[in-house]
């Protein structure tokens, strides 16, 4: 199994792009806010863009090392690239899109039935749906022999059902592909489904790289803990008082932590008895969200004046929960992600 | 019978400078849109002549290839004149249709979708294959509405033709100085028939335009 290897650095006006990462055996999401650089990180190893200097190797095979001047072209790099809105060439079917990179019509229809899609073979792309569309897009990849796989949000154009197919089709590709594979996505659900190791972008860096369990359990920073889907996040003094919260939490002894962050159904609902205690809110409500499966009731603590945005709280519960019954919420010591930036 | 020597003298400058500004044009709008600095400057230079009075075109065009100028003498050599011939004429067609050419096709390779031309990069394809079978393709609607714009263009070129090639009936005289002349030697009738025929030559080629786009739809 070939690693891929990026060491980056890159200027765009103000935005300043520094993407250092390894792809080990497992697949490798960049998971970013829109605007982190994950796009950019991508362009500039399949060699559409040129970074400033750094590093960028497939094995032993070098693409880019800006000190030895080396600069493969794009077109010599085998890098397959899933673009977002995927691409085609629009004056061509689906059959000559693919037949005009693998020069074999055996193989095209080879392709064509293997994705599912020999009833488009005669198709444009502007006749295609999005899921045709983008098994094309993968056929077409896969007929030019890809030494590694970038996706770009390959899912962004597609609504729930056909992103669930898709999504499991691409899986497949990947897990029968002999070489590294790297996902940009802003969704952690996808990316914890398809990948297996994590890198956050934020503001053009990668600042945290992790396994998918340990990202998600023990994430590094704020930023990371935000993209995990944690909704509760608040600065901390050094007395372990959340200052955005306004309550005053009880943290294992020797905790250095700055910042903490709650999951929104971890919370648990408590009697007035124990009002006025650590780790506990006097709720007063400010909203209620009806969710699909669920109510999001959005809370801040009693006489919290803060004007943050994290002063409100967001709590995940049953649809068999009033929100007029929820007094008092508990934070339990031993679930809070503990960040020290 | 009138004599209809300017309507084939106008297609056949019309039809000389086009083949020309074609190639010209295709050639240097490639050559723009993948400049990467003096873009606005050259793109400037290049659309001039749509600006310029025709009679500022007429005068650097004589000053140019006129008898005592460099490309006259080495014209002469070869026994070959530009000034008051139909080639002449051409020349004055081309110039002044080669903005409209220019920037027409410039407008279609430019709208044709970058990453598109980024994704055959990546699957390996060579930047002429790409030219070939990517970009020429897909900007050909567009570049094909240039080639009936500028066609359409020689024939309303008057002022510089008239300085360039002159008056001459049965050799450079076109549609549009037809028309002038008839109504200079107060031949109404005479100019009404030429102005039908312009008005209905035009008509033929911008009804030709418009079926462009059906063309386009109906291929996709």
């Amino acid at each position: 199994m070939k690693i891929l290897k990026v060491d980056i650095r890159k200027k765009c006006g103000d935005f300043m792009l520094i993407s250092k990462f390894e792809t080990s055996s497992e697949r490798f999401a960049l998971l970013g806010a829109s605007g982190s650089g994950k796009s950019m990180t991508l362009k500039c190893i399949a060699g559409i863009e040129k970074p400033d200097e750094g590093f960028i190797a497939i094995g032993d095979r070098v693409l880019f090392d800006s000190s030895a001047k080396i600069n493969i072209p794009c077109r010599e790099r085998k890098v397959g690239y899933l673009f977002q809105d995927y691409a085609l060439f629009p004056h061509m079917t689906a059959f000559d899109n693919i037949n005009l990179i693998c020069h074999d019509p055996e193989r095209t229809k080879a392709l064509l039935r293997r994705f599912n899609i020999e009833n488009c073979a005669s198709l444009r792309p502007a006749k295609m749906s999005g899921g045709q569309c983008q098994r094309t897009a993968l056929a077409r990849m896969l007929a030019s022999d890809p030494e590694v796989i970038l996706l770009d949000e390959p899912f962004s154009a597609l609504d729930n059902y056909m992103h669930t197919i898709i999504e499991r089709e691409i899986m497949d590709i990947l897990s029968g592909f002999d070489g590294p594979s790297v996902l940009v996505s802003h969704d952690r659900n996808e990316v914890y489904r398809m990948c297996g190791m994590i890198g956050v972008m934020d503001n053009g860096s990668v600042i945290d790289v992790q396994d998918k369990e340990g990202f998600f359990e023990h994430p590094a920073t704020v930023v990371s803990a935000r993209l995990t889907g944690c909704k509760n996040i608040t600065a901390l003094t050094d007395e372990g008082f959340a200052s955005d919260w306004g309550i005053q939490l009880e943290l294992p002894s020797g905790c250095h932590a700055k910042f903490a962050g709650y999951r929104a159904h971890f919370f648990e609902q408590v009697g007035e008895d124990q009002k006025g205690e650590p780790n506990v809110f006097e709720v007063k409500v400010e909203r209620v969200i009806e969710d699909t499966f669920s109510r999001v009731i959005c809370f801040r603590q009693k006489g919290n004046t803060s004007e943050s945005p994290d002063s409100l709280l967001t709590y995940i519960t049953g649809k068999d929960t009033d929100a007029c019954d929820v007094k008092f919420l508990k934070v339990d010591p031993s679930r809070l992600i503990l960040l020290e930036r | 019978m009138m004599d209809l020597s300017p309507l084939w003298t106008t297609f056949k400058i019309s039809l000389a400078a086009t083949v020309f500004v074609f190639v010209t044009g295709l050639l240097l709008a490639w050559g723009v849109t993948n400049l990467k600095r003096g873009r606005a400057l050259i793109d400037a230079v290049l659309s001039l002549p749509l600006v310029l009075p025709p009679t500022v075109m007429g005068f650097l065009i004589l000053i140019s290839v006129g008898a005592n100028s460099a490309v006259g003498k080495f014209l002469d050599a070869f026994g070959m004149k530009l000034v008051f011939t139909w080639q002449g004429a051409a020349v004055a067609a081309a110039v002044v249709s080669f903005p409209v050419m220019y920037r027409g096709i410039r407008g279609a390779l430019e709208q044709v979708d970058p990453t598109v031309i980024q994704a055959g990069r990546t699957l390996g394809l060579s930047e002429f294959k790409i030219l070939r079978k990517v970009i020429f393709p897909m900007a050909a609607p567009g570049i094909l509405a240039s080639v009936v714009l500028s066609f359409a263009r020689c024939l309303g070129e008057f002022g510089a033709t008239l300085m360039v090639a002159g008056n001459i009936p049965g050799k450079t005289q076109t549609m549009s100085v037809a028309v002038y002349t008839a109504m200079q030697g107060g031949d109404r009738e005479l100019a009404y028939k030429w102005v039908a025929i312009i008005v209905a030559y035009s008509l033929i080629i911008l009804v030709g335009l418009n079926c462009l786009p059906s063309l386009r739809r109906s291929r996709r």
